[in-house]
């Protein structure tokens, strides 16, 4: 018996340790490629995972896959020709994109655009906000398995993308500033359709709340998932509704240079304590609605009188540099523009938001799950274009 | 065409106005870099002496242009004034790092200066705010966002071995941006970790960012708006040429 007893322990023994083996050979990292070709990313962003079974051991963004070299074509291009490349930036709210270029460029000239077009500007800069938010509410909800919102946000935004058409004629590029104010005065209707649409971004997000926030499996898959400190995320550079998710109370619409006429606007900051997935969410959510109270705010203030100021009709920019940063519904985007007395500028350095925004995920992504990498790359809300420009 | 300078005649005054103010004080910063305190705006100088109170002679030239202090530092102080300005002036946020080749872009071949939308740039070399000294600068903008400070530090790289120190070790978002400024101007980040490709495939040879690096496509079409006609299979120069004319 205890002969037999025995050698059932050493049989049972080099299994075990046979098997502890094994377990070890499988204990690998494994690396995985997500991307470029994948829902989360936006475009054809790739990122390189080292997993330890489901965890992330380490992350290398790969980026490039869409890059233009912007910053080298605008040297061989002349200022008006410029806009229509900086529309291809930030493709969801390509109106925002022209602004602080042409800002720039009218600041080394000396000439402001009149109250009119500042007034229009923020009305387009917001309703470019509103429609990138939108796409963001229904994509955060198809990234954690919810694919009802997606539609209701392509069906949503596209209120918003009728009104931009409708000013400027073109849904996507706009190509609408001019250096010196816009190109047309607002067509007749606008304003009352414009006001009739906000009324229906107030539904809409409403109807998103309520699908996202009113599931408990949102809560679970976001809360807690992805935190950025905020101190960490400032040496990123992560900026706009990400470091706002952060807690810092930093909106350059308030805090920075005063530009368009956000100094005559009020309106609230929205932040929250949390850093994590969910904060980015709600800090969007709340931003949209904060967009849609400017909008409306703004149309009941519209000055009167002319969209365009006196400007040469060949533009040349005296020599002079200057950096013009804005608030993006992406976050911080900046033009460093140098002219040396042309008509197309000598160096423009684009600081994009994505770039920077992108640039955390190695920080951010070490130690989460697979799944939970894929709503941190959704809720930090980047747009291709904007990393690679 | 032709009637276009009749059109700008009465415009003429607005087109020279802003360029009055600017032109003397570009020339008179640019030669002399002993008198930078009138050029910066009175809510610029308590951050310019609290820079000043750790980097002192370092400290080249400084300016505020259009609303921004523009600091330019010796090339060894770089990485004590992204110190200096963190921990002086609570700039924890890094907006950017880039870098400026200041060389006059060689024109590309068949580049006509007198086509209507065609930019020519000065021939000379000359450089923006707090001046320049060779070819290459490296720029960056660090921000508070306590507050409203906001500072451009700017330093001059050699040119013939451009190599700075990096930044990496005092915000961790300097990586990629040494990473994009060393693949397209060349400018070494001394003690970065890993400097390799950012955007371009790994076997990339050159540095795009340069202004003697030539953009392909305008060598080929010297602007972009240029009418293109391609010949037909079969047929002659002769109607291409009408076409284009």
């Amino acid at each position: 018996m205890s002969m037999t007893e025995e050698r059932q322990r050493a049989y049972i023994g080099k299994h075990l340790a046979e098997a502890q083996i094994n377990v070890e050979l499988h204990h690998e990292d494994m690396v995985l490629n997500i991307g470029p070709q994948h829902p989360a990313t936006h475009g054809t962003l790739r990122v390189v995972v080292k997993l330890d079974g489901e965890r992330v051991v380490a992350a290398d963004p790969v980026i490039g896959y869409m890059h233009r070299g912007y910053e080298k074509i605008v040297e061989y291009r002349s200022y008006p020709q410029v806009t229509t490349l900086i529309n291809r930036i930030d493709w969801l709210s390509s109106f925002a994109n022209e602004v602080p270029f042409i800002h720039a460029a009218e600041q080394i000239m000396g000439i402001e655009a009149p109250p009119r077009a500042q007034y229009i500007r923020t009305v387009l800069t917001e309703l470019s906000r509103i429609a990138t938010f939108i796409v963001f509410l229904g994509d955060m909800g198809a990234q954690v398995g919810a694919v009802t919102p997606v539609f209701y946000a392509f069906r949503d935004r596209e209120h918003v993308l009728n009104l931009i058409e409708a000013a400027t004629g073109g849904r996507f590029h706009p190509n609408f500033n001019r250096i010196g104010g816009l190109k047309d005065d607002l067509p007749s209707g606008w304003i009352t359709e414009t006001r009739r649409v906000m009324g229906k971004v107030f539904e809409s997000c409403d109807t998103f709340e309520n699908l996202l926030q009113g599931n408990e499996i949102f809560h679970v898959r976001t809360k807690g998932i992805g935190i950025i400190p905020a101190d960490i995320g400032k040496g990123y550079g992560v900026s706009g509704s990400n470091l706002r998710a952060s807690g810092v109370d930093w909106d350059l619409r308030r805090d920075g240079a005063p530009y368009l006429a956000y100094p005559e606007v009020d309106f609230k900051v929205w932040t929250h304590p949390g850093g994590d997935s969910f904060s980015r969410y709600w800090v969007r959510l709340q931003e949209t609605r904060e967009a849609a109270r400017i909008v409306l705010d703004l149309l009941d203030r519209l000055p009167a009188g002319p969209v365009m100021a006196k400007v040469p009709r060949i533009i040349k920019v005296p020599a002079g540099e200057s950096w013009v940063r804005v608030e993006n519904p992406l976050g911080e985007m900046g033009y460093y523009v140098i002219s040396k007395g042309a008509t197309g500028p000598f160096r423009v350095k684009i600081r994009s938001a994505s770039f920077s925004n992108v640039s955390i995920l190695p920080w951010v992504l070490k130690g989460v799950y697979v799944p939970d990498l894929i709503t941190i790359l959704a809720s930090l809300y980047f747009i291709l274009g904007d990393i690679d420009r | 065409m032709s009637d276009q300078p009749s059109d700008d005649a009465p415009q003429d005054p607005a087109e020279d106005a802003p360029e009055a103010p600017d032109a003397p004080e570009e020339t008179a910063a640019a030669p002399e870099p002993a008198e930078p305190a009138p050029a910066v705006l009175p809510e610029h100088e308590g951050w310019l002496a609290a820079l000043a109170a750790d980097l002192g002679d370092d400290i080249v030239e400084a300016v505020s242009n259009h609303g921004d202090l523009v600091v330019r530092v010796k090339r060894e102080a770089w990485h004590r004034a992204a110190e200096v300005a963190r921990t002086r002036l609570g700039c924890e946020y890094l907006s950017f790092i880039s870098a400026i080749d200041w060389l006059p872009r060689p024109d590309p071949p068949n580049w006509d200066p007198d086509a209507p939308s065609a930019p020519v740039q000065p021939k000379e070399m000359t450089f923006g705010a707090a001046g320049g000294e060779g070819r290459f600068q490296v720029f960056a903008c660090v921000e508070s966002t306590d507050d409203v400070t906001q500072v451009i530090l700017k330093t001059d790289v050699n040119e013939q071995n451009p190599s700075v120190a990096s930044w990496t070790d005092v915000f961790p978002g300097a990586d990629w941006h040494e990473r994009e400024c060393w693949e397209m101007y060349g400018i070494e980040f001394e003690g970065h970790p890993h400097l390799r490709h950012l955007y371009l495939p790994a076997e990339f040879e050159g540095n795009p960012g340069r202004k003697d690096f030539p953009l392909l496509s305008r060598e080929t079409k010297p602007w972009p708006g240029l009418v293109d006609v391609e010949l037909m299979p079969g047929s002659d120069e002769e109607p291409a040429e009408e076409a284009s004319a």
